[in-house]
């Protein structure tokens, strides 16, 4: 291994900029920018070192600085307020107190805290997500600096192959995909498997709307998931890599083949690894935007460049995958645990988590929370701690209604049941699943059955065509659900609907058409009075579905404007001036102008 | 499928060498057609069929098995994109919180539907998937920049900036 740590200068303090991609999303390539040309300006840039990190998992604060040695922890930094930073914080050692994240303020004597010791760190482990937002995931040594490619070291001199593959079985591990199939075993099964040519792969095909937490980990972290891999390889004994990403994913692409093209100068990929001569090697390959390319043998499909078309198994990857060579495919989460877990051993790793879920799970936290973000817990953890504790609770005073776990695969979890300890049989025993780890919190102004329908909007569209259960199944619930949001449901096709579901889940070919009816059965389960609602009294409880909202003038409240009238485009509006206005609900198109327009707030949507 | 606005082809010389290169470089790699169409789209910005027969005899493949291809990714596109993409997040997050809303303002305000783009070549809209960004939901994006955190009045002011 060559020269490390020649990049390594004394510095006095290290700036950590958050260049994930919701960070960027919102500016913070512009504010690195900013800091660069700041410091140069102050003659600070040889005291100050500046690392562009992956993400810090909050956010909803972004774009997000840390400043060490302090600690100090700003957010929702804008460019304007760089200067601000290096002239009190950098140059005259005074903490911007107005810009700091504010939980980290100790009121009593002024100082701030650690990060750790904040609501939404304080219940967090992270391990899959050990390196994001600490280290600068485009410099190898930095990974190599925290412990990185020690395990493969350990592996490749100290340890067989079927020693590795009986760590990974006694961890526990289970696949963080989605499936929870265990990870030791599929090593095992690729490992027995009869062929001169076998392949490692990786799915970081994330396609579940609100999961972005395999994207996190290759932004701030890709060499984790490399070394994994090659550990896999050696392990099962391939020689070549493919990981399958997302194109809608461009940082994480191209931080991901950055880190490859390190490992390779640093001799980590290649030939004769460590001088041990076991060879392995990496390739990327982009998807191009199907959501059916994250079931295993679609994506080996697509890999292969084909439609990405599911085949029936058996016969299984581990037996035949990727140009019918026996194949073992995991996903990015579950990679990144690998290292740790050879690192600091299986014993460890089996003390977090429950009986059957060890270890931890990312949750990509979203809708209507206040810290929306990733957070890694350990198994067992309730949802309750997750929302409440980490999450911040839902804003605005609403009342929390359901979190959807799971993705379009997923279901609802109403909030009867928010002490569930999140793990995947107590998911998969209230009618959900653990999913890759979208976590999308719902209040009250979020109707369930267009929650369905909005997920059966997407199977649709992804749905491959291949088999005819789910072709034309989903298709045939999604009509089902547009009739009873247009309000012209009967009680009948609330059973046609279940009993639909269930010929689906049992007649589709692969995950995503068997499980594409779970949005609508746990919502149908947890939710039938809002079903109910929608066919017999013809109305939205929670005043989503157009169809069946009304727009009303409150005649207390109205001034008789006529405002509201003249902006209506199908003059449905009428009345005196100076009296109370009505709406003539046979015209009315249900547009809204109105509501926008009243000054008095006297128009409410019902 | 719906009405859309199909300019005719005019590829220029520049970009058929750069194409012809491309498949060069990708012929002995197995799989290849994907990485290639990819390659293919940021050339020319679209997968009009005059590029996708250049493909397929430059693989040497069947022009419906590479038709089959671009049609069954929703990333390749047969048509061309305006101007000034747009493109609202309808991922969970983003929905949850009124993405719905937003992306029935635009069509209305631009007079189109997804997918289509405007008679001048100026915008089209796309609703997309999630893009990961749920942090700052609901997101939308006209070609590379981001607007987050929006409300249906947000509309207005960002079209406003591509006029």
């Amino acid at each position: 291994m060559k020269g490390m740590i020649e990049n390594m200068d004394m510095v006095r303090g290290h700036i950590l900029c958050c260049g994930g991609t919701g960070c960027t999303s919102s500016g913070s390539e512009l504010i690195i920018k900013e800091m660069e040309k700041q410091l140069a300006e102050y003659g600070l840039d040889k005291e100050f070192k500046i690392i562009k990190t992956g993400c810090f998992g909050l956010c909803a604060l972004g774009p997000i600085i840390v400043v060490y040695p302090e600690g100090a922890f700003y957010s929702r930094v804008e460019v304007g307020d760089i200067k601000e930073i290096v002239e009190e914080h950098l140059l005259k050692g005074r903490i911007v107190k107005r810009l700091l994240y504010q939980e980290t303020i100790n009121e009593e004597d002024n100082t701030i805290k650690s990060l750790n010791e904040t609501n939404f760190y304080a219940k967090q482990m992270r391990i899959a997500l050990r390196n994001c937002g600490v280290i600068d995931p485009e410099n190898i040594e930095e990974y190599i600096a925290s412990d990185g490619y020690k395990a493969l070291g350990k592996v490749l001199t100290e340890m067989t192959r079927e020693e590795v593959i009986d760590e990974i079985l006694k961890s526990g591990l289970r696949g963080r995909g989605g499936g929870g199939f265990p990870t030791g075993l599929k090593w095992k099964f690729t490992y027995a498997a009869e062929g001169d040519q076998k392949y490692v792969a990786c799915n970081a095909d994330e396609g579940d709307p609100g999961a972005f937490m395999d994207r996190s980990v290759l932004e701030g972290d890709p060499h984790s998931v490399i070394e994994a891999m090659a550990i896999a390889a050696y392990a099962i004994g391939a020689n070549q890599g493919f990981i399958y990403i997302r194109a809608e994913y461009p940082i994480a692409v191209n931080r991901l083949q950055i880190a490859i093209d390190q490992a390779r100068e640093y001799g980590l990929l290649g030939k004769n690894i460590f001088e041990t001569g076991f060879d392995f090697d990496l390739e990327i390959r982009l998807g191009a935007g199907a959501f059916v390319c994250g079931e295993e043998t679609a994506l080996m499909t697509s890999i292969e460049g084909k439609r990405g078309e599911p085949r029936p198994r058996p016969p299984f990857p581990a037996n035949k995958g990727l140009w019918a060579k026996p194949t073992m495919l995991n996903n990015v989460e579950t990679y990144a645990n690998i290292p740790v877990i050879i690192n600091k051993g299986a014993d460890w790793f089996n003390t977090i988590g429950t009986e059957k879920s060890k270890g931890t799970k990312v949750f990509a936290l979203g809708g209507k929370i206040n810290n929306t973000g990733l957070v890694e817990v350990p198994m067992g953890t309730t949802l309750r701690e997750i929302i409440e504790d980490i999450g911040g609770g839902v804003p605005n005073g609403k009342k929390f209604k359901a979190a959807q776990t799971g993705g379009p695969s997923g279901g609802c979890i109403p909030a009867s049941l928010i002490d569930t300890p999140i793990d995947y049989d107590s998911l998969m025993a209230i009618g959900s699943m653990m999913g890759s780890g979208g976590l999308i919190v719902m209040d009250e102004d979020n109707c369930m059955v267009d929650i369905a329908k909005f997920f059966l909007e997407f199977t649709v569209d992804e749905s491959c065509g291949k088999c005819a259960p789910c072709r034309i199944g989903t298709k045939r619930l999604l009509e089902i659900l547009t009739k009873i949001t247009d309000g012209k449901g009967t009680m009948e096709d609330l059973d046609k609907l279940e009993e639909l579901c269930l010929s689906i889940k049992n007649g589709a070919l692969c995950g995503l058409g068997q499980t594409a009816p779970n949005p609508v059965l746990s919502t149908l389960h947890y939710f039938r009075d809002e079903y109910v609602a929608h066919v017999k009294d013809k109305t939205c409880p929670a005043g989503v579905c157009k169809a069946l909202s009304k727009y009303v003038i409150d005649p207390e409240k109205c001034k008789g404007c006529s405002l509201c009238a003249r902006q209506c485009p199908v003059n449905a509006i009428t009345g005196k001036v100076k009296e109370p206005f009505v709406i003539d609900q046979d015209k009315c198109i249900k547009c809204g102008a109105c509501q926008a327009a009243c000054k008095f707030g006297a128009i409410d949507k019902k | 499928m719906e009405k859309m606005t199909v300019l005719p082809f005019n590829g220029t010389k520049e970009q058929e060498a750069e194409l012809k290169a491309v498949i060069e470089n990708h012929k002995n790699m197995e799989g290849a057609a994907i990485p290639v169409l990819h390659k293919a789209q940021e050339i020319y910005g679209y997968l009009p069929l005059e590029v996708q027969e250049m493909i397929a005899e430059g693989l040497n493949v069947p022009l419906a098995e590479i038709y089959g291809i671009v049609t069954f990714y929703a990333q390749f596109s047969l048509y061309p994109k305006g101007k000034y993409q747009i493109a609202v997040c309808m991922g969970t997050a983003c929905y949850v919180k009124g993405s719905g809303d937003i992306l029935e303002k635009i069509k209305e305000k631009l007079g189109i539907e997804v997918g289509q783009c405007t008679p001048d070549g100026k915008y089209s809209i796309d609703a997309t998937r999630c893009i990961g960004a749920c942090g700052l939901a609901p997101v939308l994006t006209v070609n590379d920049e981001v607007f987050g955190r929006l409300t249906v009045d947000d509309v207005d002011d960002i079209l406003k900036k591509y006029e």
